[in-house]
């Protein structure tokens, strides 16, 4: 299993317990992962490779939001109703992860709740880094105005 | 230090749209040496002078490289110099990087929009001395693609050297195939040893401020944070008093601080 910061963040014993339940994959280049809108079933940790995220405008090639590489966390929706994707994922070259499925790990958490509240964490964790990425973003600190290290 | 000292262009390259780099000779007798992360004063005759860090250093025939995005009247005639014209120059100023002082330390540079100036004067030492440190990251954030500075001499830093070196951009285009997203989420996947890191942080103050929480979270000493800050500076002697912040004067006692100083200022509102 990849060393990643989203299982680092669980106990030894859960984050074995959710070892167990994943299981490798690979993607070639240009693959579509998963499609916005589309049924959040699965997540993975990427072993290697870079996925894009993407965003659907009508007339236009998807637009890159963000870019995951290796260790991170592709997909989130899983954890949190309705269960759908909010964005599109392609492997930007070959990709190999290690793929969950969403519907058994929620059970899991379920079932071990101590598992489940640090699983929750770690993936609020991600949410909340890439929350503040995005504002960050929406700041546009390098523009002429705003950015620089002298005038 | 305080009257300008005529320098001759001698070299100008456009980076991106609207920024250029300089390379000036002194005309006569030169400036004492400057230090990466240091400042020099920059006047535009008959236009009005600004600070302007120095982006290299050539020993060799006392000369400095700067590089200068035109944003306003100043800037924007510092930009419009070309080979074979003049400009005033004052300094060195401030206080520098002390890459010396990394020595034996894993090194992380991280620079976003034209932070990356000040710093590749660090990176090129770094890079020329490779057996003085430890691990070297060099993380680069831009708004584009086309607003990367330094392009060809990041991608040999890339391929050439043993550092390990990351590029994301908060918009691309078609044609990138870099990371997209800000210059924190690289952090994770850099190679360094918390304890035995000393950082370099340049670039917008949200970002110097995300980078450095961030690298407190992961073990870094907030002593080996170093962060070049950015304000108002114009006599540069520590006299006129526009670039104070609380107790000290940034010309003098910066650019360059230690997280363990800048945090609270900036963490001020009056200030």
């Amino acid at each position: 299993m990849t060393a990643t910061p989203v299982l680092d963040a669980l106990p030894a014993g859960s984050r074995e317990r959710l070892a167990l339940l994943g299981r490798e994959v690979s993607f070639p280049a240009g693959a579509l992962i998963f499609e916005e809108g589309g049924s959040a079933d699965r997540f993975w940790i990427i072993r290697s490779g870079s996925v894009a995220l993407t965003v659907h405008v009508p007339g236009r090639r998807p637009p890159t939001v963000e870019t995951l590489g290796p260790g991170d966390l592709l997909g989130w929706s899983w954890l949190f109703p309705p269960y759908e994707w909010h964005l599109g994922a392609e492997a930007r070259g070959p990709v190999r992860a290690d793929e969950f499925d969403a519907p058994t790990v929620r059970v899991l958490c379920v079932e071990d709740l101590a598992l489940g509240y640090a699983l929750a964490q770690a993936v609020a964790r991600v949410v909340a880094d890439r929350l503040k990425a995005t504002r960050m973003r929406l700041l546009d600190l390098y523009g002429p105005s705003g950015s620089g290290s002298m005038p | 230090m305080t009257t300008p000292v005529p320098y001759e262009v001698v070299r100008w390259e456009s980076e991106t749209a609207d920024t250029a780099t300089v390379a000036l000779r002194p005309a006569g007798a030169a400036l004492p040496s400057f230090r990466p992360g240091q400042f020099a004063m920059l006047y535009a005759f008959g236009v009005g002078e600004i600070p302007v860090s120095v982006s290299g250093i050539s020993r060799a025939d006392q000369g400095l490289v700067h590089t200068i995005r035109a944003v306003g009247a100043v800037s924007g005639a510092l930009y419009g110099l070309r080979p074979g014209t003049s400009v005033g120059v004052r300094g060195p100023f401030g206080t520098d990087w002390d890459l010396p002082a990394a020595r034996g330390h894993d090194l992380l540079i991280v620079a976003g929009g034209i932070g990356l100036a000040p710093l590749r004067p660090v990176v090129v030492d770094a890079l020329a001395e490779p057996d003085r440190y430890g691990r070297v990251n060099v993380l680069v954030g831009s708004r584009t693609p086309d607003e990367l500075l330094y392009r060809a001499e990041i991608g040999h830093w890339s391929t050439a050297t043993a550092a390990h070196v990351a590029v994301t951009v908060d918009r691309p285009d078609d044609r990138w195939t870099g990371e997209v997203g800000v210059v924190t989420a690289l952090l994770h996947r850099a190679r360094f040893r918390p304890h035995g890191t000393v950082a370099f942080v340049c670039g917008p103050e949200p970002m110097i401020r995300a980078t450095a929480r961030d690298l407190v979270h992961r073990g870094v000493p907030a002593q080996r944070i170093r962060v070049s800050l950015e304000r108002n500076m114009r006599c540069a002697t520590g006299h006129c008093g526009h670039c104070q912040l609380g107790p000290l004067l940034v010309c003098r006692d910066g650019p360059v601080l230690g997280w363990d100083r800048a945090e609270p200022l900036l963490a001020t509102r009056e200030l």
